[in-house]
């Protein structure tokens, strides 16, 4: 590989040295996550006033939103990596993109439901094919596809290189999902946050959003790193590192061990 | 505000029907997505300490094979 890739970069793509590090980080990630995520819910549900219109059934923001961010975020890092996997054949780089996949089906699975929700009683529909929604499903269809097509082939980094294709062409949904309710006339209301410009909310409901913003974040590195350091330990059943492991002998984390 | 009560927070305006279930689909979906990573570990690491043991019985029985 280039020279100009740090040193550490290298040691740490290491599988047994990234498993370390992921072993560090986790519990730091999920409890930032929980502890985040506590206080936006308590800011969300108990401390910001009901909507003028919606009353209290646009609670679901709180987690409708967030959770709709993270549906992108984890797409662009999935692209990303894949991307990564297939131009330097980086083995870490391929786990990190397989292992996002269910994640951000999951986070994509829990908008379309909260979404449906909300819609019910505001619009009176659980659903419309209106231009949000539908590149909203699309993108679900995108992820269940990756991972459909990762799990199809006998050889594992075969179909991890299929799955990664996929990956790369469907971004162009994203942008879609995004710009949605700006091209078309949809039912799904604008975007109420906005980086350029003031968002059309009030503080007491912005910081709960935020924070919970924050907390889907770093959901998703515990929930990452968890999947890879499984996925690692799987790939490199053979080698001495991850044999230490099983045997409760090694030089890991002592939790490990005793597990 | 009005005083903090447990009734008036569980109706949430007459929206319980849907803002509940909201949470509880987001939680019931995060915590599946955690905990499965964590099971396929265990049944792995089974695995391979079975392996390794099964290969170690193989060894002591003809130690001259690899």
């Amino acid at each position: 590989m280039s020279n100009w890739i740090p040193l550490w970069v290298h040691k740490l793509s290491s599988p047994p040295n990234f498993y370390r590090f992921a072993g560090v980080v986790r519990p730091w990630a999920l409890g930032l996550a929980l502890l985040l995520g506590a206080v936006a819910l308590y800011g969300g549900l108990v401390l910001a006033p009901a909507d003028y219109q919606q009353g209290d059934a646009y609670r679901i923001i709180f987690i409708h939103v967030p959770c709709a961010w993270m549906g992108l975020f984890v797409y662009g890092v999935m692209a990303i990596a894949s991307f990564i996997s297939l131009v330097w054949r980086i083995k870490l780089a391929e786990v990190v993109a397989m292992e996002s996949a269910p994640i951000g089906a999951a986070f994509t699975f829990i908008t379309l439901v909260t979404g449906s929700l909300w819609g019910k009683p505001m619009w009176g529909t659980w659903w419309t094919w209106d231009a949000r929604l539908t590149s909203e499903l699309v993108l679900l269809f995108l992820y269940l596809g990756v991972i459909g097509l990762y799990h199809s082939f006998e050889d594992r980094r075969q179909g991890a290189r299929a799955a990664a294709f996929l990956a790369i062409i469907g971004i162009i949904n994203v942008p879609i999902v995004h710009f949605s309710v700006n091209w078309w006339n949809t039912l799904h209301q604008g975007s109420t946050v906005r980086i350029l410009g003031p968002s059309r909310i009030s503080g007491d409901m912005l910081w709960p959003l935020l924070t919970m913003m924050f907390a889907t974040k770093f959901y998703y590195l515990a929930s990452l790193f968890g999947r890879v350091r499984t996925d690692l330990l799987a790939m490199e059943s053979g080698k001495d590192w991850v044999r230490q492991i099983a045997q409760g002998r090694a030089a890991v984390p002592e939790q490990e061990a005793r597990r | 505000m009005s005083p903090f009560s447990w009734d008036h927070f569980l109706a949430m305006g007459g929206y319980a029907a849907y803002v509940w279930p909201a949470y509880a689909v987001f939680f019931i979906v995060l915590v599946a997505d955690y905990v499965s990573p964590a099971l396929r570990r265990r049944r792995n690491l089974r695995e391979l300490r079975g392996r390794i043991a099964r290969q170690a019985v193989r060894q002591q029985r003809n130690p001259t094979s690899p």
